[in-house]
């Protein structure tokens, strides 16, 4: 449904590139946000209780619902902790990232 | 967990924002606006004044929301939303909901002329105000929505913040406005609720939004969600509605409601306090309890 939901970065080479008129063109995909994670959340799905909460709570939108289980989408999750904190069955772990 | 049993999806799975935007990790104001859009439906108009969702947005000409967005000056929420109501309404298009969403500080503070000239006119748009208790896009400086016992980077430890969060729930409560609520991103459920609700409305609606921040309250990013939880539980932030300037239903109440100490350390913000000073704090919280009560009828 969405039009923009391309990751590309747009660049204008010269100003007649831009539009008239202040508009938005692309979306924010390019970004890779997962760059600032400290920590990472990983997924026990043996005790997952497919409640969702993870999914409600995510700021970055970065847990996805793939084939009815959680799926955490490490391009974007910037490691925040919320998912880990709120999900009920605590089987959501932050592990120490390795760069 | 069976494989075939389904998840279960409590909110619209619809995202208008999308992975990528700039928000520190663990914003509370951003989980405001996934909800709030995920209520409203893409056919919504954002203006946008000087606030850190202008930057959370991302960069011309990238935007992380699926909505057209106008970005105004500081001030000028509640005017630029009655002018784009206007254009939208000249050539005939009634289905559009325009919202202004602006932060505390552009709300209780700089804008609040403008949204008073618009609510006394009744204009047709809903007015969000996402608080996260400060002017954070700028560093931290203290607003007339900072609580009182708060350090700011304007009110620093040895003068943290002396004077109460004003009462912008009753400066609305009085211009008449057909529709006003309180709402948390604790709660998203009951806050999709509202602004369904508000969006079937026609005229000034105005939405309160708790919306923690664990930059500017040093938090951890992950009690985002606890802290407006507590903020709930507590009776700091109850969460409560106004129709038609007369109607006042408390949307959750609180049987046992939890020491704002559970709340107050979880925040660096208010690591100074001293028990006096929480005493006092505790006493002002029971009180605006009792008053909305009160005012709801029970
Ligand atoms: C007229 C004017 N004064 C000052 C500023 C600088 N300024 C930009 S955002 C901001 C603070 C916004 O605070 P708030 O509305 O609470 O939103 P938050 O950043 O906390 O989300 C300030 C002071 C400005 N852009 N315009
Ligand atoms: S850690 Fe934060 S950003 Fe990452 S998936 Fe969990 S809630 Fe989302
Ligand atoms: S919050 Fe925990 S139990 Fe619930 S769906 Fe997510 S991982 Fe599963
Ligand atoms: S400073 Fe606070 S409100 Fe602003 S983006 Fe960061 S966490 Fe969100
Ligand atoms: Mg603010």
């Amino acid at each position: 449904m969405s039009k923009k939901k391309d990751d590309k970065r747009i660049i204008f080479v010269s100003e007649t590139e831009m539009p008239p008129v202040a508009m938005s063109l692309g979306s924010m995909l390019y970004n890779k946000t997962g760059a600032w994670r400290n920590i990472k959340p990983v997924i026990d799905l043996s005790r997952c209780l497919k409640c969702g909460i993870c999914w409600k709570f995510c700021p970055d939108t970065s847990i996805d619902i793939v084939e009815e289980w959680p799926q955490i989408n490490y391009d974007f999750c910037k490691g925040c902790g919320i998912c880990a904190e709120e999900c009920p069955e605590k089987c959501i772990v932050m592990v120490e990232e390795e760069k | 967990m069976s494989k075939e049993r389904k998840m279960t999806i409590t909110l619209p799975r619809e995202e208008l924002m999308s992975s990528g935007h700039l928000a520190c990790q663990g914003c509370g104001a951003t989980l405001a606006m996934r909800y709030a859009l995920k209520a409203l439906g893409q056919k919504t108009i954002l203006c946008i004044p000087a606030c850190c969702w202008s930057v959370i947005d991302g960069p011309f000409p990238h935007s992380s929301l699926d909505v057209p967005i106008y970005h105004c000056a500081f001030e000028t929420a509640a005017s630029s939303a009655s002018g784009v109501r206007a254009g939208l309404d000249m050539v005939g298009d009634k289905e559009t909901t325009v919202m202004a969403w602006a932060g505390d500080g552009g709300t209780f503070d700089i804008g609040i002329q403008a949204l008073s000239g618009a609510a006394e006119r009744n204009e047709d748009f809903i007015y969000a105000c996402y608080d996260n208790e400060a002017y954070m896009n700028t560093g931290i400086q203290r607003s007339s929505a900072t609580p009182l016992g708060a350090w700011t980077t304007t009110t620093p430890v040895k003068h943290y913040k002396k004077e109460r969060k004003k009462d912008i729930i009753g400066i609305m409560a009085a211009h008449d406005i057909p529709y006003i609520a309180t709402a948390s991103i604790a709660y998203p459920e009951d806050m999709i609720k509202k602004f369904k609700k508000a969006k079937d409305i026609h005229g000034t609606r105005f939405i309160h939004i708790y919306a923690p921040c664990p930059t500017g309250w040093k938090s951890r990013p992950d009690d985002t969600v606890k802290l407006a939880r507590l903020a709930v539980q507590t009776g700091y932030f109850p969460l409560y509605e106004i129709e038609e300037g007369e109607k006042r239903t408390l949307n959750l109440r609180i049987k046992e409601r939890k020491p704002i100490t559970d709340y107050l350390k979880l925040q660096g913000r208010f690591r100074h306090l001293k028990q006096d000073e929480i005493d006092l704090i505790q006493a002002e919280v029971d009180n605006n309890y009792q008053k909305i009560l009160k005012k709801c009828g029970l």
